[in-house]
Formats: C-alpha cells, sequence, structure tokens
C-alpha cells in the first residue's frame, strides 16, 4: 500500500469523520433509544426522551451529510453500497422514520397505549438502527460480490452471515455504553442509580462483544490486517481503544461521568479509525477478485469537484462545529421538563 | 409493469409525500420570524403566545419534513444508481452543500427555537428562530439548483470513465446558476410561502368562526393576508419568468404544457381543455396566439410544436396540460382570494363575515395542491429524459435493483406513510382545537426535578 496525501485521501478522512462524527453523536441517542425501555415510569421516560430532545435531529444530519459527501465525493461507491444493499438500507430508512416519528408524537398525546406504543418503536427502531449499521459495516469488513461493472449483487441471506451478524451485536453494545454513560450526565436520584447499573452492564456486553468480533476478525479476514503488519504503528489505536475501554469505569466510579462519556466517545472513534486503516484505501473490497475493487481513486469523483468540496468543506465545517458545540452548551446540564418538552 | 416504472412511481409517491411538508416549513418559518419580530418590536405579550402557538405547529411539520427527507437523500442510491453514477460529480456536491449549510443551521438552531424558551435571551431567542427560516431557505437552495441543473444542465463536460461516460464539472457558478435555477427556485419559495401563509389564513379563519382566540387569530390573519399578497403576486411573476425559461430551454416541455403539435402556427394560450394524444387535438377554450404573444410579445410568432420532436422524446402530453393550467388556475385564485379578503379587511368586514371565513378555511389545500402539480409539471414534462437531452429516465435505473426490490420497498412505504399521515393530520387538528395557550405553565414536577439537583 503506497501512501500518499492527496486529495482522495483528505476526502476519505473527511467521511470517515463525517461517518465518526455520526457514530459518536446519533451513538450516544441511538444508545438511549435501546435503553429506553428498561425504565418503567412515565417521567422516566420522558427524562430519557428529552434528554436527547434538543439533540437527536443534529446527530443525524451528520449521516444526511456522510451521505451527501459520499455522493459527491465517491459516487461509485454511493451507488454501488446503497443500490447493493437495498433491502437493509430500506430498512434503514423506515427504522428512521419510526424513530423520527416517535420521538416527535410519543408524549403528544395522554392515552397509555398511545404511549406504550411509541416507546415500543422508538425503542425497537433505535435497536434496529444499530444492528443494521453494524451489519453493513461487517459485510463491507469482509468483502462483498463487487463485479467488473462496479454493481453488488448480494442476497439478504448472504449479508446475514454470523460474523456481520457479530459486528451488529458489538455495535449495538458500544451504542448502549455510549448511551448509558451519556444519560448518567442528564439524570439524577433514583434514575440515575439504575443508569449506572445499565452502565457496568452494557461495558461487559460490550467487551465481550468486542474480543469475539477482533478473535473472528484475525482469524478469518486476513486482508483486514494486512496493513497493520506493513505499518504497525497503527497499532497504537488498538491500544488508544483498549486505554479508552479501560478508563469508563474508572470515571464512573469516580463520579466523573463527562470524562466517562470523553472516554466511550474517544473508543467509537478509534474504532472507525482502526476499521478505516483496515480497508484503506478501498472503500469496497470485492470477494471476486481485488482488481474490482472500489478504492478511493476509481471510484472518485474528478479532481475539480473534489477540490470543490474541500473549498465548501473548509468554509462549512468551521460554522457546523461552531454551532454544535453552542447547542450543548445551551442544553448542558440535567434534563427538565417544561411545557415545550416531549 | 417494468422496474423502470416501478421505481418512477416510488420515487414519485416518497417525493410527493415529503413535499407536502418543507413547503409548510418554510413558509411557516418565515411567518415565525415576523411573529417573534412583533414581539420583540411591540413586547406585546399576545405575539408570545401566537409565537409559541406556530412553534407548536413548525415542530410537526419540520419532524414529518425529516422522517421523509432522509429517504431522499439516499434514494438517488438506492433506486436510480446508474443516474447517480453518471451526475455524482455535480449533483451530488450540491446535495452535500445542503447538508453542511442548511441541514446543520436548520437542525442546530431548531434546538434552541423549540427547548430554548427558558434557556437564552429573546433576543437570543429571535436570532434561532431567523436561523431557523434561513436554514429551511438554504435547503431549498441545494436541491433545487441540483434539479435545476437535471432540467437544463450547464458548467459541465461529458468524460468517459473507465469506459461509462458522466458529466463532470467545469464550472461551478455556471452549473449553480444554470439558465433555469434563479426562476425556479424564487417559484419555488414563493410557493412555500404561500403553503404557510394559508395554513395561518386558514387556521385564524377557523378560531374566528368559532369566536376562539380572537385576539390572536385576527392578528395572525392580517399577517399571513400580507405575506400571501406579497407571495401570491411574486408567484405569477416568477411563474411567468419559468415558462418563458422553459420556451428557450425545453421546448418539448413547452409544447407539452400548452399541447401545441404545429411548429408552424403560432401558440394559443388555453384557459381549460382536454387533449386527446391520438388525434393531436385540444378541446377547450384558448386565446388564439397568446402564446406566442407571452413569450416572444408578438402574437403572430409560431412557437416550436411536439410534431418536431421524435417520437420517444415527447412528454405525456395530457398529463403535462392538465397539471400545469390547473396549478395557473390556482395562482390566479390565490391572488384573488388574498384581494378581496384585503378589501374586505379595509371595509372592516373581514372579521365578521363567516361565509368568507369558511371560504379562508378551505383555501389552505389550494397552494398545497399547486406545489405538489407544480413540480408534476415540471418533472413529468422533464420525461423521458432524467437529465434533460444527456440521460434517458430508463438509463437511470439501479441495475441489481429488481421489480420485487422496488414492490417490497413501496408497499412498506405506503403503509408507513399512510399511517403517518393519519397520526399527522390528527395531532395537527388536535394542537389547532386546543389552540393557543394564553398562560406559560410549567409543568409540577420540573420543580421537584430542579430540587433534587
Ligand atoms: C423546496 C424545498 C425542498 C425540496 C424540493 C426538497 N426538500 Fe427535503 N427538506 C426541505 C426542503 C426541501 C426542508 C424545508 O429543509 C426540510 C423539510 C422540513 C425539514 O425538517 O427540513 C427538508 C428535510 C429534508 C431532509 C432531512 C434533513 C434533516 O435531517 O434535518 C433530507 C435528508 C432532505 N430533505 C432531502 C431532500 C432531497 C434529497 C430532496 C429531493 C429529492 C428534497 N429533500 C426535496
Ligand atoms: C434531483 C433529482 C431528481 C430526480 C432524479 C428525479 C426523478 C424523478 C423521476 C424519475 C420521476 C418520475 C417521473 C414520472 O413518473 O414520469 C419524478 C417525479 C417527480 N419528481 Fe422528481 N426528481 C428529482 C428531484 C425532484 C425534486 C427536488 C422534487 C421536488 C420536491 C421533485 C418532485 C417530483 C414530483 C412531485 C414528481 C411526481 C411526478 C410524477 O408523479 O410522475 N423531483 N422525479
Ligand atoms: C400564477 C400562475 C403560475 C404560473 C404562470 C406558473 C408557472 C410555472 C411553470 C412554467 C413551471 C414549470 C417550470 C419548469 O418546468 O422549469 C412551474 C413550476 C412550479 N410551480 Fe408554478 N406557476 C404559477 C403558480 C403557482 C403557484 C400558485 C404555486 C404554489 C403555490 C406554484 C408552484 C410551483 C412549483 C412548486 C413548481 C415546480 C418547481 C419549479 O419548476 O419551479 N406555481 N410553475
Amino acid at each position: 500500500m503506497e501512501f500518499s496525501f492527496d486529495i482522495n485521501t483528505i476526502w476519505f478522512v473527511l467521511i470517515g469523520v463525517l461517518l465518526a462524527g455520526y457514530g459518536i453523536l446519533d451513538g450516544f441517542d441511538l444508545g438511549v433509544g435501546s435503553l429506553h425501555l428498561l425504565t418503567k415510569s412515565d417521567l422516566d421516560r420522558r427524562i430519557l426522551l428529552n434528554s436527547i430532545g434538543p439533540v437527536w435531529d443534529g446527530n443525524e444530519v451528520w449521516l444526511v451529510t456522510g451521505g451527501g459527501a459520499l455522493f459527491a465525493a465517491f459516487p461509485d461507491v454511493y451507488a454501488t453500497a446503497f443500490s447493493g444493499f437495498y433491502i437493509p438500507f430500506m430498512l434503514l430508512l423506515f427504522m428512521l422514520i419510526f424513530r423520527a416519528i416517535s420521538i416527535e408524537v410519543r408524549s403528544k398525546e395522554e392515552g397509555k397505549r398511545w404511549r406504550a406504543f411509541w416507546d415500543r418503536a422508538f425503542s425497537i427502531a433505535s435497536m434496529a438502527i444499530a444492528m443494521l449499521i453494524g451489519v453493513t459495516i461487517g459485510n463491507i469488513i469482509q468483502g462483498v460480490p463487487i463485479g467488473k461493472d462496479k454493481e453488488l449483487y448480494i442476497t439478504v441471506f448472504e449479508m446475514l452471515n454470523p460474523y456481520a451478524l457479530l459486528v451488529g451485536m458489538t455495535t449495538l453494545a458500544a451504542f448502549m455504553m455510549h448511551g448509558s454513560i451519556y444519560l448518567a450526565m442528564k439524570t439524577d436520584g433514583e434514575l440515575q442509580k439504575q443508569v449506572r447499573g445499565w452502565i457496568n452492564n452494557s461495558t461487559i456486553f460490550f467487551v465481550i462483544c468486542y474480543a469475539t468480533a477482533t478473535m473472528a476478525t484475525l482469524i478469518y479476514i486476513p486482508h483486514m490486517v494486512t496493513p497493520f503488519r506493513a505499518h504497525p504503528e497503527f497499532f497504537l489505536l488498538a491500544f488508544l481503544n483498549m486505554m479508552a475501554i479501560a478508563n469508563i469505569p474508572r470515571e464512573t466510579q469516580r463520579g466523573k461521568d463527562f470524562f466517562a462519556f470523553l472516554s466511550s466517545s474517544a473508543a467509537i472513534l478509534s474504532l472507525m479509525a482502526l476499521f478505516a486503516v483496515g480497508l484503506f484505501p478501498n472503500f469496497l473490497v470485492s470477494s471476486i477478485s481485488p482488481e474490482y475493487n472500489l478504492t478511493i481513486y476509481n471510484a472518485a469523483s474528478s479532481e475539480t469537484t473534489l477540490e470543490i468540496m474541500l473549498t465548501m468543506a473548509a468554509f462549512g465545517i468551521p460554522f457546523v462545529i461552531a454551532y454544535t458545540i453552542s447547542i450543548y452548551w445551551v442544553f448542558r446540564g440535567k434534563v427538565k421538563l417544561d411545557n415545550m418538552s416531549y | 409493469m417494468t422496474t423502470e416504472l416501478w421505481a418512477r412511481l416510488q420515487f414519485a409517491f416518497t417525493i410527493s409525500f415529503h413535499y407536502i411538508y418543507p413547503p409548510l416549513s418554510i413558509g411557516l418559518g418565515i411567518i415565525l420570524v415576523i411573529m417573534e419580530g412583533m414581539y420583540l418590536k411591540t413586547g406585546n405579550k399576545m405575539y408570545e403566545v401566537m409565537t409559541k402557538f406556530w412553534v407548536k405547529i413548525f415542530a410537526l411539520t419540520f419532524a414529518m419534513g425529516v422522517a421523509t427527507g432522509i429517504v431522499m437523500e439516499f434514494e438517488f442510491g438506492t433506486n436510480w444508481a446508474t443516474y447517480s453514477r453518471f451526475v455524482g460529480d455535480i449533483f451530488g456536491s450540491a446535495l452535500a452543500a445542503e447538508g453542511i449549510f442548511a441541514f446543520f443551521l436548520e437542525s442546530g438552531f431548531l434546538a434552541i427555537l423549540l427547548f430554548g424558551w427558558n434557556r437564552v435571551g429573546k433576543k437570543t431567542h429571535f436570532f434561532a428562530t431567523c436561523m431557523v427560516s434561513l436554514g429551511s431557505m438554504m435547503s431549498a437552495v441545494w436541491i433545487v439548483v441540483a434539479n435545476s441543473w437535471q432540467q437544463t444542465p450547464a458548467g459541465y463536460r461529458l468524460v468517459n470513465n473507465g469506459g461509462v461516460i458522466r458529466a463532470e464539472i467545469t464550472d461551478f457558478w455556471g452549473m449553480v446558476f444554470n439558465p433555469s435555477s434563479v426562476e425556479r427556485l424564487s417559484h419555488t419559495l414563493g410557493g412555500a410561502f404561500l403553503a404557510g401563509a394559508f395554513l395561518v389564513i386558514s387556521v385564524s379563519a377557523y378560531y374566528l368562526i368559532k369566536k376562539r382566540h380572537e385576539e390572536i387569530a385576527k392578528a395572525g390573519l392580517k399577517i399571513a393576508l400580507l405575506v400571501a399578497l406579497f407571495a401570491s403576486l411574486f408567484q405569477l411573476f416568477t411563474g411567468h419568468s419559468s415558462a418563458s425559461g422553459v420556451a428557450v430551454n425545453q421546448p418539448a416541455k413547452l409544447a407539452a404544457m400548452e399541447a401545441h403539435y404545429d411548429s408552424l402556427s403560432p401558440g394559443d394560450l388555453y384557459m381549460f381543455g382536454w387533449v386527446n394524444e391520438t388525434d393531436k387535438k385540444v378541446y377547450g377554450i384558448a386565446i388564439p396566439g397568446m402564446l406566442s404573444f407571452l413569450i416572444h410579445g408578438d402574437p403572430t410568432v409560431p412557437i416550436r410544436g411536439l410534431d418536431s420532436f421524435p417520437k420517444d422524446e415527447i412528454p405525456p402530453v395530457n398529463v403535462t396540460f392538465q397539471t400545469y393550467h390547473l396549478m395557473v388556475a390556482i395562482g390566479f385564485s390565490l391572488i384573488g382570494l388574498t384581494l378581496i379578503s384585503i378589501f374586505l379587511w379595509w371595509r372592516g368586514k373581514l372579521f365578521t363575515s363567516v361565509l368568507w371565513l369558511k371560504i379562508l378555511v378551505v383555501s389552505v389545500l389550494l397552494p398545497q395542491i399547486a406545489n405538489q402539480i407544480g413540480w408534476y409539471t415540471a418533472e413529468i414534462g422533464r420525461q423521458p429524459w432524467i437529465v434533460y437531452g444527456l440521460l434517458k429516465t430508463s438509463d437511470g435505473l439501479s441495475k441489481t435493483v429488481t421489480s420485487e426490490h422496488i414492490i417490497f420497498s413501496l408497499i412498506l412505504f405506503t403503509l408507513i406513510y399512510a399511517g403517518l399521515f393519519v397520526v399527522f393530520l390528527y395531532l395537527l387538528d388536535k394542537k389547532i382545537k386546543h389552540g393557543p395557550e394564553a398562560k406559560t405553565k410549567e409543568l409540577d414536577f420540573s420543580e421537584n426535578l430542579r430540587m433534587t439537583e
């Protein structure tokens, strides 16, 4: 693998950043959603909902923009992946719809059955989204049957193989861990005690899934490991990742929930980075022949477009970061309900 | 049915459903800016209550817009992969710009608009409202630029990329300001303002009939009527420039809009009519030569007719004709409704003439219909091209996606959207019946929570 820091590489990194941003930000609100049904009282459920209330939509925009950027910078990847993974993507879209709507409408009606219905929709959709993202990542890690025509022909059953499901579980576990830590910052009293229990359990669940998935990758997926043999310095990422995970229980025990949250964010970020290093310079690895891999070169837009987009990103992203931070700042602290709340 | 038809049906269905909400969000957004601006300027509590009421309705349309919009973002890849490969270089950048410059802005400040009342100062809150409104208009900018590029491509060249032809950008601003983007953007925004204004008009009229929340209803009605006055005239003007642009850039579409077949004769302007596509005849009432007059300023100039195009490059004529004429009819009706209402207002009769108020209650449907069929005119009139003159719709499909795939997803979309629509109408109705709240009371348990902090 020859490494040169050209504009295609920059865009590979930028799209990685957008998707990692999505994983970190939407990750915690998907996690909160996955844990939602563990609370029983209506008040607790409303607190959970409103902990993510002001931010979940902005978090999702990271996915939308990641998709848009992929379309613009690597149209072949966008076209091949989305049409090839048609059914799972459609399911993902349906789940995103359900989730958005359940958050919005759940508390608009008093009825018990109404609320119970949307509570379930919200929670199941959150879990399903995490699983679907993980399953897709699992398939991308394994490599998929892409032919000479850049098209991907795969059935749903082929996609639902044990390895992909394992990555799906790992993703779900990571988001639950991340979400429960976020909730610890946002709640207090009895509810917070309950949340602390979730942190422990979900961290254990995550570590088990993650260890199994790592073993499976080392054994069954050699092409993900080669880049690390060639560039051992990338093992540092794996090390960082482990440190971050190990730091979580330490910080929670000291009651430093914010630092625990930073640690779990770092864990997700380094996981994404490991994934990206393993893939580079490919986006999609063909299981038919390496010749048919979709790489950052053969799937890219013209250089002019990549340059124009880089200017746009340089102009826009500072603003995005500035107001993302200000929004989180405005809504810092424990959840308070008022008559505009969900 | 072929895969192509299923794919088109699915796209048409999902975009039509999405497009119920963006015009409401954009239109209400600008009206919220006016209402909250009035509150800031006058300090009158009534405007605060009014703003808070409409914010709740706005939140609902916005949520529906977000939920259905995400589908659109990815549908190009799932259903139109070959098209995506062809246009990605150009179209993709507009879509990405929409994310960076519009969606982040909207969704970020929306948080403050909805939940920030007690957390930021009045001025900051007003600023957030302005940003949400700006963001929603920005998203219209980029998506309409993208769509206009596929209607009237510019600033590109065709390049052979590994055996496949695709369009690559040569001139970014040439692409952004392609021949139709400015007039189509202004026309789309005008349509959105009308959608928002007539929602406020309709709900206010309803309260006046029921004699509830009258003070707020009167003030809301006035604000909305002024927006509607501006927007409906603007709509006539931008619609006319759109039509003149279509005459130059997409002559087959123009000919279909007026069902003009004969290239040697001047174009007539139909008030209404029915097109028999086999006989190439229109049955209806027309002003002779008026089309030529509107476009060339001279009623005797011939207009290029459908008979001069190859058979396989003619769009469906009657559908284009009908949707176009209905839109124009609605355009004039809206101008009429607004002018009469303002006249009644001036005469001091607006708030008491129940019959007229009843008409205003139902008028909310007109801009919605016009917005939908406006897109139908533009999109069906573009057929058989997906990128005008460059790529046919039938060549834009995903190669790996079969009819069964699409039917599966289309059935699910239909079920889910039907359910969503019922929930939307139910909650909208509930909110309207409930009406604005005079007092903004904190919920009881919020006190307890704060104490345990
Ligand atoms: C005239 C304006 C307009 C048009 C033609 C479209 N949209 Fe839209 N869209 C909006 C105006 C808008 C909006 C006003 O910005 C929305 C509606 C309410 C909202 O939340 O944002 C929105 C929401 C919205 C979202 C969710 C954004 C979020 O999560 O905040 C996406 C991904 C899209 N749209 C994508 C599309 C695509 C791919 C379209 C074309 C096929 C499209 N929209 C047509
Ligand atoms: C930019 C990429 C777009 C593509 C590739 C596209 C493609 C298509 C296609 C293939 C159809 C079906 C046409 C037919 O059945 O005759 C269609 C219809 C339609 N499109 Fe677009 N379109 C795009 C953008 C938009 C946008 C931005 C809007 C506005 C919201 C829009 C509004 C519509 C509407 C309302 C229809 C329905 C017409 C019908 O029922 O056939 N489209 N579009
Ligand atoms: C007053 C008379 C009107 C005229 C002469 C007119 C004209 C046009 C024309 C020629 C187009 C096609 C543009 C193209 O294909 O590029 C169009 C599209 C459209 N119209 Fe109208 N229109 C009028 C009123 C309205 C009203 C009242 C609304 C909505 C409230 C509306 C909403 C739309 C929309 C959403 C589109 C599709 C977007 C676009 O192509 O710009 N129109 N109109």
